[in-house]
């Protein structure tokens, strides 16, 4: 059994309100932080256990924290980003609805390192019943005199609210998700100025992942040094994975980084194998922004070596043979799926979900879209490869904001890992309606690498 | 003196106030090395950024941090710092991405300049000539809206849009209330007012100044004449609103349309009110001051008697001068 | 532009009010506009969608321009700018939900409403729509219902035949609580 730092006490009853979840040692994290440490000395932990932003891009958070700028006299924000919306990743909800203390204490904790004393968490509107949870534990937490004035007596005032979203997947990105907050659309700012000297309301913000800010409980907890010695090299800590599509137990996943990729499919102790006792075709690691790979590439890297759950091993190979570790949604692809219609489907999500503020995006994704629409549906010919390949390049790297790499690099991916699939799509347009690829060899082992002679 | 940084643009380096962008400091070199700007304007706050023809390659950060930056950016809102090295024209990173924009931007405009009002005068259309491509890859339906006509002066076609923003910052900036905006997401988004709803307001017309392609046009003007047929001659008159200087369009002797003077990279030098754009147009209501220059660049000036210089092949052939000499005596006698 | 009858007065309840002056105080001073995705919210929950007389009076309440409302509405996907059934039915059609079949959920759903995507049944009672990723792809298919937005998961046709036979029977404004 891998070590649980985050959902340790997930199946104890009602974990989801505040009396049992203080039985459980909920909480204690905010009274060692405001009793016995010095904000400067959270930022500090939080630097020295490692902690990557588990929203997706990975950056230490740590050192985001530390560049907050702090001029004098005015208000420094925290803002939670629970705008989960990367289609594969769910663990944020799951998280919310089960165990919503574990966020709220993060936040306290986090806020009193950054000196904010009015903080969001920022939820996507369709997650209403987990405003409503998160509603419910503020206001237990507050009765019990966690949040609101004096906070346990150390002097420290925290204001804690719960924003709802309009519906938007870019408001994911922060700059996005702060115009929304402020009641704007959701178009991202563009960078610099970085939140951090600029954000909401011009004041210096911090956004962060609801995974990362539970993360900084048992940071506080435990110590930095305790936190960093979970998981593997740069990858420190426990990740919660969300584990969809064609497996036998799908769900949420706490892992420790660096567990095996074929060892967290096919165990009892998680995912349990492929559903039906179908095969493995493909696996998205991070949620559908990251590049796709066949099942071997995801099983083993290109030198033969195990692929683990971890920043560096997922990433291994670069975007010729590896992938990233994303936001941890973990999409499997039994031997039956088409390929094709599932880019096809990524690809409408993101022409549907582009802010249209900038042109490659806003024209680039709905291009792809009728591109893969038709040769999904049969009418495709062989020159849309290679310009579905040229339209991704001009898209990726020239937007305002990390969606339209986002929208690029599955269909940049898919095309390269599967390019016979969508080539016989072209070449037998009847029988693409009417039935699947199929597995063709992607599941089978690569041969090794030849030695340079 | 000491407060100014250099900053290397393909080759030329040139000493500029700190904190400008590199698109501005390319525009103190002028010539080839400015990008092409679709969406900033500089008498606009804010704007920038999402048109992304001003992709530039920075090549070297600053004498402090040399490290090139990763990807291309935006010039028109990356500032400069001392030592930067910046590549434009000079990248063939930068010329692929520019004309990959340039493609995507005209994937959904309809195309219609033989019709567009804005023909000639066009940033988009300049932009596709100096940097698309022939034909276009997309072989799907284009996008299109209805004609709008939002109040009685300005016509909305929303099917040029190229969504630059900028006529909502005028909107929100130079004048007191703004009723359009842009609505919708994605490549569904259009500028509109929702509800039918006149744009009413002293400075309204500006939008038309600032729209660089032919999606807000002027009523007033529309389907009178090629833009390349009328001459353009500054003039100015004793406004109570504005500055009331402005560019009358002559074709003989008629005035067919006012606007604000517009500098050399498009950009109106001073904002105008309705009053002098559509109500004054009278040769008398204005004091002359003398023909307007048009960049030779532009298709208006092929036809402007200032700038008629014989070609080179011209000037060296006695029979060919012969057969231009209408053409130069009518340019002499002006 | 639109074309459905927009004219219909509103006037805002006083426990409305109430519920608005307690979102806009979350907020620092002069920040009120803050406050326009959560009242929107709650102004469709009330009307059952976002008419433009409703934006309207929320610009006036918040002190911002029409347009400023109109243009955050037609940003959000949440918020119908046209009449719904009573109950909108939104089912995912992102990637991973149709790896498990939600595209035949959805078949199954029209031909059971036998009305199309976006369009009311002719009681009136049911709308349905295929809306994008909803951060549950572990069990799916799902659907969600506003305007509280319950859930429910792992859909299979019978769960539908369940589901849409009790919201007949439900009169109250709020659908059941899956989730309990």
């Amino acid at each position: 059994m891998g070590r649980k730092l985050l959902l340790e006490h997930i199946n104890v009853p009602g974990i989801n309100t505040f009396d049992v979840y203080r039985q459980q040692g909920g909480y204690r994290a905010v009274e060692k932080a405001l009793k016995t440490l010095s904000p400067e000395a959270i930022v500090e932990e939080v630097k020295k256990s490692g902690l990557r932003g588990r929203g997706g891009a990975g950056f230490p958070t740590g050192m985001k924290w530390s560049f907050l700028a702090k001029p004098e006299g005015k208000a420094r924000y925290l803002v939670c980003n629970a705008d989960e919306s990367e289609p594969g990743t769910f663990k944020d909800r799951y998280l919310m609805t089960y165990i919503p203390h574990l966020l709220i204490e993060g936040m306290i904790v986090s806020s009193f390192a950054l000196g904010a004393a009015v903080s969001y968490i920022y939820v996507r509107g369709e997650m209403m019943p987990q405003i409503r949870i998160l509603e419910r534990a503020i206001a237990e937490a507050k009765n019990a005199g966690f949040l609101g004035k004096n906070i346990l007596g150390s002097g420290y005032d925290l204001e804690l609210y719960v924003q709802p979203g309009g519906g938007a997947y870019i408001c994911g990105e922060e700059t996005a998700l702060i115009e929304s907050l402020e009641g704007k659309r959701g178009n991202p700012r563009i960078k610099p100025p970085f939140p951090a000297i600029s954000g909401l309301y011009g004041c210096p913000t911090v956004v962060n992942n609801v995974e990362s800010i539970a993360a900084v409980v048992p940071i506080i907890n435990d110590g930095g040094e305790e936190y960093a010695k979970v998981g593997i090299g740069r990858s420190t800590g426990t990740k919660l994975i969300s584990a969809g599509g064609n497996l036998a137990k799908p769900g949420v996943y706490e892992i420790e980084l660096g567990l095996p990729v074929e060892e967290f499919i096919y165990s009892e102790e998680y995912c349990g194998g492929i559903a039906n006792g179908k095969r493995l075709k493909a696996v998205v690691a991070g949620g559908s922004s990251v590049p796709v790979l066949p099942a071997n590439l995801i099983l083993k890297t290109v030198n033969g070596e195990k692929r683990l759950m971890s920043y560096e091993s997922l990433a291994d190979g670069g975007f010729v043979s590896g992938s990233m570790m994303g936001s941890g949604g973990f999409i499997a692809f039994d031997e039956d799926q088409c390929m094709v219609r599932n880019t096809w489907n990524f690809s409408r999500f993101y022409h549907h979900e582009s802010c249209g503020q900038c042109s490659p995006c806003r024209e680039g994704t709905g291009w792809m879209e009728k591109v893969l629409h038709r040769i999904e549906y049969g009418h495709g010919k062989y020159s849309d490869i290679d310009l579905l390949v040229d339209v991704s390049r001009k898209i990726e790297g020239n937007t305002i904001c990390p969606l339209g790499d986002a929208a690029a690099w599955p269909v940049a991916s898919a095309i390269r890992h599967f390019r016979d699939e969508f080539e016989w799509h072209i070449t037998h347009p009847a029988e693409a309606v009417k039935r699947n690829f199929g597995l063709a060899h992607y599941a089978d082992p690569l041969p090794p690498v030849a030695e340079p002679a | 003196m000491s407060d100014k940084v250099k900053v290397t643009i393909d080759g030329i380096t040139v000493e500029v106030e700190p904190g400008i962008s590199i698109l501005n400091a390319a525009r103190q070199i002028g010539g080839d090395v400015v990008p092409p700007a679709m969406c900033y304007y500089s008498k606009l706050e804010g704007s920038g950024g999402k048109c992304r023809t001003c992709l530039v390659k920075v090549s070297k950060g600053s004498e402090k941090d040399p490290r090139p930056m990763p990807k291309l950016v935006a010039s028109c809102r990356t500032n400069v710092m001392d030592g930067m090295e910046v590549q434009n024209i000079t990248s063939p990173e930068v010329v692929e991405a520019r004309k990959g924009v340039v493609e995507i931007l005209l994937i959904n405009h309809p195309l219609d300049c033989p019709i567009c009002d804005q023909a000639g005068e066009c940033h988009l259309q300049d932009l596709a000539f100096e940097h698309g491509s022939e034909a276009t890859r997309y072989e799907f339906e284009r996008r299109t809206f209805d004609r709008i006509d939002i109040g009685d002066k300005i016509q909305l076609h929303m099917t040029r849009c190229i969504l630059c923003y900028r006529c909502v910052y005028t909107a929100d900036q130079i004048t007191n209330n703004r009723v359009h905006g842009v609505l919708g997401r994605g490549d569904a988004s259009e500028i509109s007012t929702y509800i039918e709803k006149a744009i009413d307001n002293d400075f309204s017309g500006n939008v038309i100044d600032v729209c660089p392609v032919g999606a807000l046009t002027d009523r007033t003007f529309r389907f009178k004449n090629r833009v390349w047929f009328t001459k353009p001659v500054d003039a100015h008159r004793d406004c109570p609103t504005c500055s009331g200087k402005v560019t009358l369009w002559y074709k003989g002797a008629d005035v067919l349309r006012v606007t604000a003077r517009k500098d050399q990279f498009g950009e109106a030098e001073e904002f105008i009110c309705n009053t002098c754009r559509f109500d004054t147009k009278q040769t008398g209501d204005w004091v002359i001051e003398g023909p307007r220059n048009i960049s030779n660049n532009s298709v208006i000036s092929a036809n402007h008697y200032e700038t008629l210089r014989p070609l080179p092949v011209v000037q060296n052939n006695a029979l060919l001068q012969e057969a231009n000499k209408e053409q130069f005596e009518r340019a002499t006698k002006f | 532009m639109l074309n459905i009858n927009q004219s219909a007065e509103i006037i805002f309840t006083p426990e409305l009010l109430t519920k608005f002056g307690e979102i806009v105080n979350r907020y620092p001073e002069g920040k009120q506009k803050s406050a326009l995705l959560p009242i929107l919210h709650l102004v469709q929950a009330e009307y059952g969608w976002t008419s433009v007389p409703a934006m309207d009076k929320v610009a006036v309440y918040l002190g911002l321009q029409p347009i400023e409302v109109y243009e955050v509405a037609t940003f959000y996907t949440m918020y119908f700018l046209k009449p719904t059934g009573r109950y909108m039915l939104e089912v995912c059609r992102t990637g991973p939900c149709c790896l498990v079949g939600a595209e035949k959920i959805m078949q199954y759903l029209e031909q059971k409403l036998g009305v199309k995507e976006g369009e009311i049944t002719p009681d009136g009672m049911f709308s349905w729509r295929g809306v994008e990723c909803l951060a549950a792809c572990g069990f799916g298919p799902v659907l969600q219902i506003g305007p509280e937005y319950t859930f429910h998961e792992n859909l299979t046709e019978s769960k539908i035949d369940e589901l849409i036979d009790t919201l007949k029977l439900t009169t109250a404004k709020t659908p059941v609580d899956s989730i309990s």
